[in-house]
């Protein structure tokens, strides 16, 4: 059942573009801009691993989560899932593939129907894909609630009689009811508290291991992509700046933008407000919907030279990277010490 | 003396449901020039004990006492209450956008709340609108003090408020969760102006967190809270170095290390208790691991190292904590 890290391809992008007009229902205004949401991202997940994407507020990680589920079609590019191109299936054609692909997002409040009870909540994807009823659905809704460390006694109440983290576990539960193999997990633990994020992250970990799941995880908290991933890929205005397996990407950052962001990070400890601090990255990303020419981050880069401006750089591995580090810079660091 | 010395502080508030006791005797004190973080997770009291010293806090019902600059705030009738709040006590808070009115410009949000608490003059408060701008570090502060909020990025708005906050030269700037909702490098840059401003002014600062990365840049003091009390409280350095309390243990504990990737993380295990009916004895105990029976009837209030003023409400000895 489980595969090998670093085996067969389970999905693959290429060359993903998703562009949002803006103002089309404007009366006056009938402006033509559109924003660059996404913008050319291709990448590979393999079965069996986590492979985070990592970046700040409007620099398209969501968006590319819901291009991948197809909850948004996608202006150009390819998505490929299990050998098959989804990138323009219809709805009867994405019913099959939705069952091997599902999701958790951030809000455990938002995301389930306060009115329905826990057990229709879980047991919603086999009703909706004709895979159980009756007695077996209540006993596979059980099997779920126990899989995810929820009391099955528990399946009659409804959502607000449960704690933030043990909603987080319902959804986790809904989304495994149809055992699928790519789970999606779109900031899953920025709601919860801190002593509950652990219990959350933990349980992700054993359910990757026990049902050889691949998890796509998307988050801004690098501490949590740092302990969760096998390989992480850097997202700055709609492109891939960088894409390293997880230990080498945070002790030799190549691209200037991932190392701010690491560089931003509080550390947890204990003289930290003692040493001196830089203001770090200066200034704000830059529009969407008007992206700089040439590297998106050159406006705010240190390292910028006269070429950043004029030429997009290639996403390829560079100094001496294996081809499993490719990062998109003309100027890449050296090595940290 | 200290700046704002704070004794036995409750805050409750009766509910439908019943008395939801939110403070339970809390004492804290912020010296000039100084930053105490109050650190604790959502539910846990840390918002509703600075809002109750401002008189911010509806319906509730306050004891103890909260002396600033010598005088008891929370005796104070509203009229004296409202020429302190702003003006010698500032608050930011964690969404800039609801705390801005979105259809009148920045700069004249900001000479509104100078006019108010000063006598400058309309010219005049507008300057000093542009010259706050500068100091918050917002570029082209002269075009930018006639921007609308929504011109401005999500930290450009926390830097607004900032300026806002530090208008009439406040003594003590409570600020609220004032990074959460933002990125990290641009969180970066706002604790570093906070802690720029704190120095430059010699203001106090009592920050309130839920990230112990925060207040590890920023704490001189810190106070961790659960469940309306005071769990532990001391020197940022002591505190982190020998947490005590099996509470504190747990929150350092349960956050991923850099150096052991994916090893499994010890989380705390249960739930935040309900507030209306918080366990009797220390809050903690159901979820603590060093529970003894005596926890479940008293909460102590031990100290740990009277000479350096680190606190801890755990009847564990010294040397039992790990």
């Amino acid at each position: 059942m489980i595969a090998p890290a670093g085996g067969e391809t389970l999905l693959r992008l290429d060359g993903v573009v998703k562009h949002y007009p803006v103002g089309a229902s404007g009366f006056v205004a009938r402006s033509r801009q559109v924003v660059h949401a996404v913008d050319g991202v291709s990448l590979e997940l393999r079965r069996g691993e986590t492979f985070s994407i990592v970046g700040e507020t409007g620099c398209g990680k969501t968006t590319l989560a819901r291009c991948v589920l197809r909850l948004t079609d996608v202006t150009a590019g390819m998505i490929v899932f299990e050998g098959y191109d989804i990138t323009n299936s219809t709805r009867d054609e994405l019913r099959p593939v939705r069952r091997r692909m599902q999701a958790v997002f951030q809000d455990p409040y938002g995301s389930l129907n306060p009115r329905h009870r826990a057990d229709s909540i879980i047991g919603e994807p086999l009703a909706i894909h004709g895979l159980a009823a009756g007695a077996d659905r209540a006993r596979r809704v059980g099997e779920l609630m126990e899989l995810v460390g929820l009391d099955p006694r528990h399946h009659r109440r409804f959502p607000a009689e449960f704690s933030g983290g043990q909603r987080q576990r319902i959804s986790i539960a809904r989304a495994l009811a149809l055992k699928p193999e790519l789970l999606i997990c779109d900031e899953p633990v920025s709601a919860l508290d801190v002593s509950i994020r652990a219990q959350i992250l933990n349980l992700l970990a054993d359910l990757q291991r026990e049902l050889g799941l691949t998890l796509l995880f998307i988050s801004h908290d690098l501490a949590v992509v740092r302990h969760m991933s096998d390989r992480v890929a850097v997202m700055y205005l709609g492109r891939i700046v960088e894409t390293a397996d997880t230990a080498e990407l945070f002790t030799r950052p190549r691209h200037p933008y991932t190392k701010a962001l690491l560089d931003a990070v509080p550390v947890i400890d204990a003289d930290a407000a003692d040493s001196v601090h830089s203001e770090g990255l200066t200034g704000e990303p830059p529009s969407p919907m008007d992206p700089p020419a040439g590297c998106r981050f050159h406006p705010r880069c240190d390292q910028v030279q006269g070429l950043c401006a004029k030429q997009v750089p290639a996403l390829e591995p560079r100094l001496d990277d294996s081809a499993a580090h490719v990062t998109a810079c003309h100027f890449p660091l050296e090595g940290r010490d | 003396m200290p700046l704002l010395d704070v004794r036995d502080l409750t805050v409750s508030f009766p509910t439908p449901d019943g008395v939801v006791e939110a403070v339970r005797g809390v004492s804290f004190s912020v010296e000039a020039g100084r930053t105490l973080a109050v650190v604790g997770e959502s539910g846990s009291g840390k918002t509703v004990a600075a809002l109750s010293l401002l008189g911010l806090t509806r319906d509730a019902r306050i004891t103890g006492r909260a002396d600033f600059e010598g005088r008891d705030l929370l005796t104070m009738k509203e009229r004296e209450l409202r020429r302190i709040r702003g003006a010698r006590i500032a608050m930011v808070f964690q969404n800039p956008h609801s705390s801005l009115h979105p259809c009148h410009r920045i700069g004249s949000q900001i000479a509104e709340m100078i006019r108010l608490h000063g006598e400058s003059g309309r010219r005049e408060a507008r300057e000093r609108a542009v010259e706050l701008l500068r100091l918050v570090g917002i570029p082209s502060a002269e075009r930018q003090v006639n921007a609308y909020p929504h011109e401005f990025s999500g930290g450009m708005l926390q830097r607004a408020m900032i300026a806002m906050a530090i208008a009439v030269n406040p003594r003590l700037l409570i600020a609220d969760e004032p990074t959460t909702a933002l990125d990290v490098t641009v969180q970066a840059q706002i604790l570093q102006l906070l802690r720029r401003l704190r120095d430059e002014l010699g203001m106090a600062l009592l920050l309130i967190t839920h990230d112990l990365g925060v207040v590890a840049a920023m704490a001189d003091d810190v106070m961790v809270m659960y469940a309306g009390r005071a769990m532990e409280y001391g020197p940022r350095r002591a505190l982190f170095r020998e947490p005590h309390h099996p509470y504190t243990t747990g929150l350092f504990r349960s956050l991923p290390s850099a150096g052991a990737a994916r090893a499994r993380l010890t989380p705390i295990r249960g739930q935040p208790p309900a507030m209306i009916h918080p366990p009797v004895g220390c809050p903690f105990h159901p979820r603590c691991d060093s529970s003894a029976e005596r926890c479940h009837r008293d909460q102590a209030l031990a100290t740990v190292g009277a000479e350096t003023g680190h606190r801890s409400a755990c009847w564990l000895p010294e040397s039992g904590a790990q």
